[in-house]
């Protein structure tokens, strides 16, 4: 079990705690042993605890502390955002959220899609008990 | 064509330096009001009108009882209450849930707000049972669906539409005391009937035009296990 996520200049991270809570960045700078300097395309650069910071699977090729546009550009190549939308992780949050911001009639007609979904396979296991 | 072709009035010629303070003193303003033109024109003095005579006040008898004590007049109170302010959520066409009262846990959609400061609010009746109905702010949760009524007409109910009928006085006689009498059942008036059948006809259309909307409206709210209301989007 050794490690495969490592913290480097690049390295894709998540806030997981804290006023930017949810917000993915990447690692442009390390200041001491606890902290990072972080940035986003849509953010002032700041300092991050460790800590705070969930790293990914991601990584950009940037040198370090880049220009703004250096690291959008970066970003773009890598691709981070449609990357991560596509990974387990990334669509996992995405739902959390959509179920977060459900509305009432929203929850009611996902009730009923469900109860329709839960009477096909109770069909299909009804046939399947009787085939055997 | 008439003389007075004078622009409507500034607030004031004294233009404020300081809150308290004007720019010019009396006497510039005694000059600049013009009022020793008024006076040239009267005669060196201002000008007087003589009251208007009152119209004579019928006259009062004194009254035959004097109360021993000085009676304490109330004071003056002229305050009227605005209706309650109705929340930014809450619109023309939004789906509630009622949180009280015989319809709990119905939704049901608002028409408008009375003048009482209540909301108007209707079933429609033929989808949950509710009628046109008068709901108090406090006890409904606005939700963010919302349902077209821009065919409803909705101008003739006020608050004087839903006030009791006042009940005639009967004598109480001995005899009734003992007997028990069947209250004759109060029956819905018809003009009542046709005016939710009128309001409730445009609003089932809006509603089964979108799909699923009127089994939601039929259904009630419930909370259920797990779920917290204070983190539910509504």
């Amino acid at each position: 079990m050794p490690f495969k996520r490592f913290v480097e200049i690049g390295r894709v991270a998540l806030v997981n705690y804290g006023k930017e809570h949810g917000r993915l960045v990447v690692i442009v700078d390390v200041i001491d042993q606890n902290r990072a300097l972080v940035d986003a395309p849509d953010m002032v650069r700041s300092q991050v605890n460790f800590k705070r910071l969930s790293l990914t699977d991601l990584k950009v090729d940037i040198k370090r502390v880049p220009r703004k546009k250096e690291l959008i550009k970066a970003m773009e190549d890598a691709d981070v955002k449609n990357k991560w939308e596509k990974s387990s992780w990334g669509r996992k949050l995405i739902v959390k959220k959509t179920r977060a911001n459900l509305n009432d009639f929203d929850r009611f007609k996902l009730m009923l899609v469900k109860i329709k979904k839960a009477a096909v396979v109770r069909q299909e296991l009804a046939k399947l008990k009787k085939a055997a | 064509m008439a003389p007075k072709q004078r622009t409507a009035r500034k607030v004031s010629r004294n233009p404020e330096l300081i809150r308290g303070i004007g720019k010019y003193s009396r006497s510039q303003m005694y000059h600049k009001r013009g009022l020793w033109a008024i006076k040239a024109k009267n005669g060196g003095v201002l000008p007087r009108h003589d009251p208007k005579p009152k119209p004579q006040a019928p006259a009062q008898k004194s009254p035959k009882f004097y109360p021993a004590d000085d009676v304490k007049k109330p004071l003056v109170n002229k305050h009227k209450a605005k209706p309650t302010k109705l929340r930014a959520s809450i619109t023309p066409g939004t789906v509630l849930i009622l949180l009280a009262g015989r319809f709990k846990g119905k939704r049901v959609v608002f028409l408008k707000q009375l003048p009482s400061g209540l909301l108007l609010v209707t079933g429609p009746f033929k989808i949950n049972g509710v009628p046109l109905r008068r709901v108090n702010q406090s006890y409904v949760i606005g939700t963010s669906t919302k349902v077209d009524v821009s065919g409803v007409n909705v101008d003739k109910f006020d608050d004087k539409y839903f006030a009791k009928e006042a009940e005639k006085k009967k004598k109480k006689e001995e005899g009734e005391f003992f007997e028990s009498e069947k209250e004759e059942k109060k029956v819905l008036p018809q003009e009542k009937k046709d005016d939710q059948k009128t309001v409730d006809s445009a609003l089932i259309k809006a509603i089964e035009s979108v799909p699923d909307l009127k089994s939601y409206i039929g259904a009630r709210f419930s909370l259920k296990q797990g779920v917290k209301p204070h983190e539910l989007v509504f």
